[in-house]
């Protein structure tokens, strides 16, 4: 009782200041960028109905005689619309702030489902083992074994076909996340299962079992905080990947309806009239889907060599 | 094993050596076989020619398939494989048959392939019903002759048989083809994927969806008179506008259809494409149930009415659609408003008369309100909510014409939710297979007969709740005016042409009146072809694959 941590008088704002980590953040130009990025478009993305010049989700408010225009600056620009216009009217710029709302909370939210999800089972099947560990790592192996775009495919026509078609606006988001958190659990499992075998085998975890600790309590207070470095790599890495999956999809038709374009419908749309040299409504989308899914995995990347002490 | 591989290869060798020599001999140049490569915007579902009837399934079907009848480049009614016929008496059409025709398979053409034929495409399932009158009989008088008896004189009976193909009795039945595959049938049947016609193409190889092979039939009855050099032809299809209009211009394909609007002068300025373009007979038009009482899902009314029956509502819809808009902007000018449900230039005399309403949104909201439908919860609240059926690979730009639409009718408070698909999935929904499953949707219709006729029976006549017996079987919204039924039976009957316009013109009146369809415009045809192509365009868009000469 009356030993005291080396650390446990400090803030810790105080111990984040003197971490490594925020060191190594510091020193490298790229990830600070990166991160100033990211927060810009989640700012923007949070913010878009404030922001936004208009609101291209409300099909009433669209004009066809302002479609096709092209950024404001060129010649037969208007300057109501910054970016241009799509083939419907739809102010390009505020297209992108509501379809960047889409692709973040696509991103954040399958992620967090996955994880969690992915997370639990590997902890289960590494700390208990034997047969939990054989059922719940041969269905991650059959998972696995589908591509994603397949799943996610797969997902979208099934409820398609089952749900009241006056609904299906609604479930957009739904099934989309749920697809891409369907993809990805079990690349959490088999990463925390294996940290978590290390782990069990170590003194502390021993010990805690030696007191008479549940196994519940010693997954969640001992194993837990000591896999979810490797997780959080993968996370990061993972939330670039479901916001590229979910332009993807949008883009061969499947994910949000035409009437509320996400980032990929947005590009789809303007594969269309890339020939016709149309090509503002292709690529200003495209730029900010790129920077944002790099930016992310510069994060990811910088991550990954801060929480791995060999490669400091 | 090795062996044998090996003398295989040595044979295989020998034989390629052997081949080049003799040529060399022969001092004839070995000529490459001729392909003609073709992409689409939509599969070819199936080669069973009554499935569906669509404009260019029987275009590809009419390649290996022919009919009675025959129609050329200039839409002029020609033999096929009837040489000849008469009419014995008004009710009674005599078809004297081409002799030594053989079916791909080497099946003799006969009569008895005519009154099976007749027989097939009567079918509940056939979606051809209205190419033959209900009542009419097929009397077979010898093997080479066979008699059409009708209950009532019909002048323009054959005006769209040229579409009306011809199988063989011997090959279906042997095959159990015999019914109609369904356009609703999730499985394809021996018709859907296999083709035995008399054609000058046959069929080799059919992947629905991924690739077409068809081949020169060197026994066609009329091959010596030919007017095509090719000597194969690949049908694959290619959904996406901007992937189809590359695959043209980097010579993947000589013909591509359609080439969407903003692309045509990328098209033309290419020094190997060039556009084949002109009017289209097609009306691109927007239907709305006036038949159910309720409206099938998707669809909010208030009281569960059906909306659609008030003549105010079908105004103010009309009313709220900026067909101009359209017309400039997404069709950018390649495209002719319509007033009517057809081509003005197909009705006689009386066709430029009638103008298309310009639209009204302040009236159009008026119209609401008077009928009932007020916006529901202030000045941006919604009236009603209704399903909108629509392609995205059928019409030039459909999709976005079913969005614009969407905007247009918000503006005046009417929700609309869209339902946009495939050709395939859509046709199977909204047409008779289907059972006209669809409160308002986007249609394109051209009349294979190139006269009003045609469209006062089939999308404005009466039908019965399955659209049995081919009256109004391509009448989805269900619409039904006596008085234009009453006016339809004598135009058919009418032969002085001056009183047949009048009646033609009467009849159209009172559609445009009771505000039944919504038209929206007559399309261009859009076909992009590679330089080496010399072919002809029919205003009915049907690719005539017989007609078309490919420079080396």
């Amino acid at each position: 009782m009356t030993v005291v941590h080396p650390t446990a008088g400090r803030s810790l704002w105080r111990s984040l200041v003197d971490s490594d980590m925020l060191h190594a953040f510091l020193r490298s130009r790229l990830t600070v960028v990166a991160a100033l990025l990211t927060l810009t478009y989640l700012l923007a993305a949070l913010l878009a109905p404030l922001i936004a010049p208009t609101n291209p989700y409300d099909t009433a408010s669209l004009s066809l005689l302002d479609s096709s225009l092209p950024p404001a600056w060129s010649a037969q620009g208007d300057p109501k619309y910054l970016l241009g216009t799509d083939d419907q009217g739809r102010d390009i710029l505020s297209t992108i702030l509501y379809g960047l709302r889409i692709s973040i909370g696509v991103g954040v939210v399958s992620v967090a489902l996955a994880a969690m999800v992915g997370i639990a089972l590997g902890v289960v099947a590494g700390y208990v083992g034997g047969r939990v560990d054989a059922v719940i790592m041969r269905l991650a192996e059959v998972q696995l074994a589908f591509p994603a775009i397949l799943i996610a495919l797969f997902l979208d026509g099934t409820v398609r076909s089952i749900w009241p078609l006056l609904k299906q606006e609604d479930i957009a988001f739904t099934v989309i996340v749920a697809a891409l958190a369907l993809d990805n659990w079990a690349k959490y499992a088999r990463t925390v299962r294996g940290s978590t075998l290390v782990e069990k085998n170590r003194d502390y975890v021993q010990a805690a079992r030696v007191i008479g600790l549940r196994p519940i309590a010693i997954m969640w207070r001992h194993v837990l905080p000591n896999v979810l470095g490797p997780v959080l790599v993968i996370a990061t890495i993972n939330f670039a990947l479901a916001i590229l999956a979910e332009a993807t999809l949008s883009f061969l038709g499947v994910g949000f309806p035409p009437t509320k374009p996400s980032l990929g419908t947005l590009i789809r749309i303007g594969n269309n009239f890339l020939f016709s040299g149309e090509w503002w409504i292709t690529l200003f989308p495209g730029i900010t889907l790129a920077l944002l899914v790099l930016a992310v995995n510069i994060l990811g990347d910088w991550l990954r060599d801060a929480l791995n002490p060999r490669l400091r | 094993m090795r062996f044998d591989r090996l003398w295989r290869g040595r044979l295989l060798r020998s034989a390629g050596a052997l081949t080049v020599m003799a040529g060399l001999m022969l001092g004839a140049p070995l000529v490459e076989a001729k392909t003609f490569r073709m992409a689409f915007q939509g599969n070819l579902n199936t080669l069973d020619p009554y499935t569906i009837n669509e404009t260019f399934t029987h275009a590809m079907n009419g390649s290996y398939y022919e009919g009675l009848t025959r129609r050329g480049p200039d839409l002029t009614i020609i033999p096929g494989l009837a040489e000849r016929w008469e009419l014995v008496e008004p009710t009674r059409w005599r078809f004297h048959l081409r002799k030594n025709v053989k079916f791909h398979g080497g099946e003799a053409f006969t009569a008895d392939d005519v009154l099976f034929s007749a027989e097939r495409i009567r079918q509940p399932n056939s979606d051809l019903k209205a190419r033959i009158p209900a009542d009419a009989q097929f009397v077979k008088v010898d093997d080479f002759t066979v008699d059409v008896v009708l209950k009532t004189p019909n002048p323009i009976l054959i005006a769209d048989w040229d579409t009306f193909y011809v199988m063989s009795k011997a090959w279906t039945e042997k095959n159990n083809a015999s019914e109609v595959v369904s356009a609703k049938a999730t499985t394809p049947g021996f018709t859907t994927l296999n083709a035995n016609g008399t054609g000058p193409f046959s069929v080799v190889s059919h992947q629905p969806g991924v690739k077409t092979v068809l081949k020169a039939n060197p026994g066609w009855w009329n091959a010596a008179k030919k007017d095509y050099n090719i000597d194969e032809v690949v049908f694959t299809p290619i959904a996406n506008d901007a992937t189809r209009v590359a695959a043209l211009l980097s010579g993947e394909v000589d013909w591509a259809d359609p080439i969407p609007p903003q692309d045509q002068e990328r098209v033309n300025s290419s020094p190997t494409t060039s556009m084949l373009a002109g009017p289209e007979t097609r009306t691109i038009y927007l239907g709305m149930d006036q038949m159910r009482d309720k409206l099938v899902p998707p669809a909010e009314v208030p009281g569960d009415k059906n909306p659609f029956k008030d003549v105010r509502v079908r105004k103010a819809m009309f009313l709220a659609i900026d067909e101009d808009a359209i017309a400039s902007r997404i069709m950018r000018g390649l495209a002719r408003p319509s007033a009517l449900m057809i081509d003005p230039n197909l009705v006689d005399k009386y066709g430029k008369d009638f103008v298309r309403p310009k639209s009204d949104p302040a009236q159009s909201e008026k119209l609401f309100d008077e009928a009932g439908y007020p916006r529901v919860g202030g000045a941006q609240g919604t009236r009603f909510t209704v399903g909108l059926d629509c392609p995205n690979d059928r019409y030039v730009n459909d999709a976005a014409i079913c969005q614009a639409v969407i905007g247009m009718l918000a503006r005046v408070g009417v929700k609309v939710v869209p339902i946009i698909q495939p050709r395939a999935q859509y046709f199977a929904k909204i047409l008779a297979g289907g059972g006209y499953n669809s409160n308002f949707y986007l249609l394109g219709w051209t009349p294979g007969t190139n006269d009003s006729h045609n469209v006062l029976t089939q999308i404005v006549g009466c039908r019965d709740e399955k659209g049995s017996g081919g009256r109004g079987v391509a009448n989805v919204a269900g619409y039904c005016n006596p008085k234009i039924e009453e006016l339809a039976q004598k135009v058919l009957v009418e032969t002085n042409t001056d009183v047949r316009a009048g009646l033609v013109r009467d009849a159209w009146k009172l559609l445009v009146d009771d505000w039944g369809y919504i038209p929206l415009h007559q399309q261009a045809l859009a076909w992009g072809i590679s330089k080496k192509v010399k072919m002809a365009q029919r205003p009915d868009n049907i690719v005539m694959l017989y007609h078309v000469q490919l420079a080396d």
